[in-house]
């Protein structure tokens, strides 16, 4: 199988900005690969490495040793992120803007022309069921709204890689199943989808591999039955693999 | 290009969307044609005074549209994280920033034709007389002006976290070029050395705001200065400009986003 992401030993240190503070090491040693058509869940609890990893990939944190690909193409070159989109946790679009326009926006930093933007920018309002807000000002949108409207600019461009930042992080159950509906569907376009997330059940139900992520470490990946294992769920095995020991209730 | 003009037209939208604009204009209004109504000292030439005080409002409003609507640009892009997705496209950082001068120094624009038009159409009511030359060469300098202060705002915006901390150091260094600069080169022989060498050095590193100023050409009707001169500010101003956008370009390129 081809694979769309991929990072090789990679490793990002932090100098901490204090002096006594020894240097954090964020990521050591990542081997990953991500698979066409896949949706890849990328766990860990807080502070594992997983936004990290994400931040990699996207250029912004460049890497201490080790190397990311996408599309087989080095991450610190621009034209690797034509092809993807990225949905971050907890983004405030700008208020100012209606969604229509803020689609618009990013569709012309994708070089869109005015006719692909034209019908692209309905679609994917009614993918995230926006339409009826289109016009209505990007402040005006509850917590759920401007996440849909985020997973929006994350397709404007037809992306065949998704990266997803906690997509569902401080969404209400119906939000939650909203994201997760489009997931599926986007799934079933045949999309490859690499997303972190804590909401272990999601991951169970929607991800066809998961990789597990503990102190910058990768501890397990696989697929979603074989790292469950003898477990009773996926989170049972991911409080085992992190090295969790439950306390007996008294 | 595309995308640059795309980043420039988001700041634009905010610029009009926003009420600072408004605000200050309407002031600038409501001052002026106030001075106007009334003839305080029945003197004929009451005019000028009136014109001195609607372009110092102006020039006070398009320092404060300038400098708070560019220092606040790249803060709220991260406060907000607006900054990843936007990162995470093919957009380069130093796209982002070019996009961002333009947007700024554009809406700045709009903000000076909108505010000469005014003081424009007030001078005439007075003076039945319309100087479009002189507006124009005292509308093009001072935007030119503005294009140096956005360029230099902007590299504070990502020197300092705070666009508040921003705004107001940035609101001391024009203040002191524009009130003090013109000066520093007859302090400096004052000096001993080697604090004269220190002083005539920064009397001519720093950008001299006070050349684009001609608010006396208008206010006193004054002919129009030569336009090679004319041209040679504005090259004066294009070259800051780019030094400060250089400068943030490379401060830019460095820090992380995450």
């Amino acid at each position: 199988m081809t694979a769309i992401l991929r990072t090789e030993k990679l490793r990002v240190e932090y100098r901490s900005r204090e002096m006594r503070q020894a240097t954090k090491v964020a990521l050591q040693g990542l081997d990953l690969e991500v698979h066409a058509g896949e949706v890849f869940g990328f766990l860990g609890p807080n502070g594992a490495g997983k936004t990290t990893t994400m931040n990699v990939l996207l250029g912004f944190v460049p890497p201490t040793s080790g190397a990311a690909y996408l599309f087989g193409i080095d991450v610190r070159q621009p034209i690797a992120r034509q092809r993807i989109g990225y949905l971050p946790e907890l983004t405030y679009y700008y208020k100012f803007l209606t969604a229509e326009e803020l689609l618009r926006f990013y569709a012309k930093i994708f070089g869109l022309s005015r006719s692909e933007a034209d019908r692209r920018i309905p679609e994917l309002l009614k993918l995230v069921e926006l339409e009826h807000a289109a016009k209505r000002p990007i402040k005006s949108y509850s917590k759920g709204m401007q996440q849909r409207a985020g997973l929006a600019q994350a397709l404007i461009n037809n992306p065949d890689l998704l990266v997803l930042d906690e997509p569902t992080s401080g969404l209400d159950p119906l939000g939650r199943m909203k994201v997760r509906e489009i997931i599926q569907r986007l799934k079933n376009e045949g999309k490859t989808v690499f997303f972190s997330s804590h909401e272990l059940g999601e991951v169970e139900s929607v991800c066809d591999r998961v990789a597990i992520i503990h102190q910058g470490e990768l501890k397990a990946v696989g697929r979603v039955a074989d790292v469950t294992g003898n477990h009773a769920s996926l989170e049972k095995a991911f409080l085992q693999i992190i090295g969790y020991q439950m306390q007996p209730v008294s | 290009m595309n995308n640059i003009f795309a980043v420039a037209g988001v700041v634009i939208k905010e610029l009009y969307r926003r009420k600072d604009f408004y605000v200050l204009f309407i002031v600038t209004i409501l001052i002026c044609v106030m001075m106007a109504s009334v003839n305080i000292y029945n003197d004929a030439h009451i005019v000028r005074y009136l014109k001195e005080i609607c372009l110092l409002l102006i020039w006070i409003c398009s320092l404060v549209v300038a400098v708070t609507t560019t220092a606040r640009q790249i803060p709220a892009e991260r406060e907000n994280r607006t900054l990843l997705p936007l990162l995470a496209k093919p957009l380069t950082r130093v796209q982002l920033i070019v996009g961002k001068f333009l947007g700024c120094w554009l809406a700045c624009g709009l903000t000076l034709v909108c505010f000469y038009i005014f003081f424009g159409a007030l001078s005439a009511s007075r003076e039945h007389q319309w100087p479009l030359m002189n507006y124009f060469q005292a509308a093009m300098l001072h935007w030119f002006m503005l294009g140096i202060v956005v360029a230099m705002a902007l590299l504070g915006s990502l020197v300092f976290a705070a666009p508040s901390s921003n705004s107001t150091i940035c609101f001391v260094i024009i203040g002191g070029i524009l009130f003090a600069a013109r000066h520093l080169d007859q302090v400096a022989l004052t000096l001993r050395e080697p604090l004269r060498t220190v002083v005539y050095s920064l009397y001519f590193a720093i950008p001299h705001l006070e050349l684009f100023d001609l608010r006396d050409l208008v206010i006193h009707n004054w002919p129009l200065i030569e336009w090679k001169y004319f041209g040679l500010a504005l090259l004066y101003a294009l070259f800051y400009m780019g030094v400060f956008l250089v400068a943030a370009c490379q401060v830019f390129r460095r820090k992380a986003v995450n």
